[in-house]
């Protein structure tokens, strides 16, 4: 696949919450209002990007090498863990405003889904470094776009009549569902007819 | 110490009160069977991990609780995976990569953090068991309305002559798709959510 069919792919076709139902917990837990939503956002995107790398050297250098593949599981989630915190020390020490933006999401990142996913994902499609990297940073805008349209949407969500027990968090799954009709419109027709 | 056990499963179900695990639980409701496998594993690893951290909570230091629960859980996870590649390919590709993800399943790492850290094993079982059910219980719910509607049918074990798959008359030949796909996931989630909501608030009021 060309780098920029896997962009298209993942940011839009494979959107990894829309279709793939990866990372929900922080797509409805922390998009009440749009710049908390940005932040999880970015700092998702990061870690995904930098989880996609640092995976696939490991996969490639150390796990196939020793011919234990069936560790993946394991090694990926304990990279994942080490790799957030590693980002939470450096930001800290580098960028105190950025660390102040983004810190309170970073511990949380550990558990979505989606990085795990990303990290997964890239091993079954067998992704060389470059394709693992540039899908990690597109599932990650995949995902800062879904969460930001559905902050914005909750925003205004607010100020609406809502019937009692559609409150909270069913409306936003069912805002959700809607996006996700909407972003059927990207299927891989449109891939074909876009690169031929 | 019965109460361990039962509010998992509808005072305190995991998906629908707590709404925690929702990748899962929405990724893998397309059919009745995926969620049963699912369950099954999730069940597994919760009953594995929350034994584990019970036992080893005093020897598990404060500031490393979390990386240890982890490598607990994954450990099962991995168990899982092979089991169910070696006994169940069917199941286990239909999955897919939602079988490695039951690590990042924030019902058991909650359950280690909330309960099994702080009770005995044997309440860290039935807590295991009652949230499992709950979960399991979630997804064959969610997977029974998305099957009947967005297939026409309900798919479980094929036993001996029967196939597995029941038809349902009416509408297997004209089902509406949109509820197999994801936004139907999503929409049913909304609507079952609202629906607990809304009997919880009936029972409160009575």
């Amino acid at each position: 696949m060309s780098y920029i069919g896997i962009i298209i792919t993942f940011v839009f076709i494979n959107n990894f919450i829309l279709t793939q139902f990866l990372g929900l917990c922080p797509f409805i837990g922390v998009s009440k209002n749009v710049e908390s939503a940005v932040g999880m956002g970015f700092a998702v995107t990061f870690v995904m990007a930098l989880a996609s790398i640092s995976t696939w050297v490991i996969y490639n250098y150390i796990l196939i090498p020793l011919d234990i593949e069936f560790l993946q599981t394991i090694t990926f989630i304990l990279v994942i863990a080490a790799l957030v915190q590693f980002v939470e020390l450096v930001i800290q020490k580098i960028s105190p405003a950025l660390y102040k933006a983004l810190g309170i999401f970073l511990p949380l990142i550990t558990t979505n889904c989606a990085v795990l996913g990303i990290a997964l994902i890239n091993v079954r499609n067998d992704f060389n470094a470059i394709e693992s990297f540039i899908a990690g940073i597109a599932a990650g805008f995949g995902f800062l776009l879904a969460i930001l349209l559905m902050s914005t949407i909750r925003v205004k969500l607010d100020s609406e009549w809502v019937p009692k027990p559609f409150r909270g968090i069913p409306i936003a799954f069912i805002t959700g569902g809607l996006m996700a009709l909407a972003f059927m419109a990207f299927d891989n027709a449109l891939l074909n007819n876009l690169l031929g | 110490m019965l109460k361990d056990f039962t509010k998992g499963i509808i005072k305190e179900n995991p998906v629908f009160i707590i709404v925690l695990g929702l990748c899962p639980a929405l990724g893998v409701s397309t059919k009745v069977v995926n969620s049963i496998g699912m369950g099954a594993g999730v069940i597994f690893v919760l009953l594995g991990s929350n034994i584990f951290v019970s036992l080893l909570k005093d020897f598990i230091p404060e500031k490393i609780r979390i990386p240890s629960y982890i490598v607990i859980i994954a450990s099962f996870v991995t168990v899982v995976e092979m089991v169910m590649e070696a006994f169940i390919p069917a199941l286990y590709d239909s999955l897919g990569v939602f079988v490695p993800l039951i690590v990042v399943n924030c019902i058991i790492l909650g359950r280690a953090e909330a309960f099994a850290n702080k009770n005995t094993v044997k309440s860290s079982i039935l807590d295991a068991l009652g949230m499992g059910i709950g979960f399991t219980l979630a997804l064959m719910l969610i997977s029974l309305v998305r099957e009947v509607f967005g297939l026409g049918t309900i798919t479980l074990f094929p036993i001996g002559n029967f196939s597995g798959v029941i038809e349902i008359p009416g509408i297997s030949n004209a089902p509406v798709r949109v509820f197999g796909l994801a936004a139907g996931a999503l929409l049913v989630m909304g609507f079952l959510k609202a629906l607990f909501n809304w009997v919880g608030e009936l029972r409160r009021v009575k």
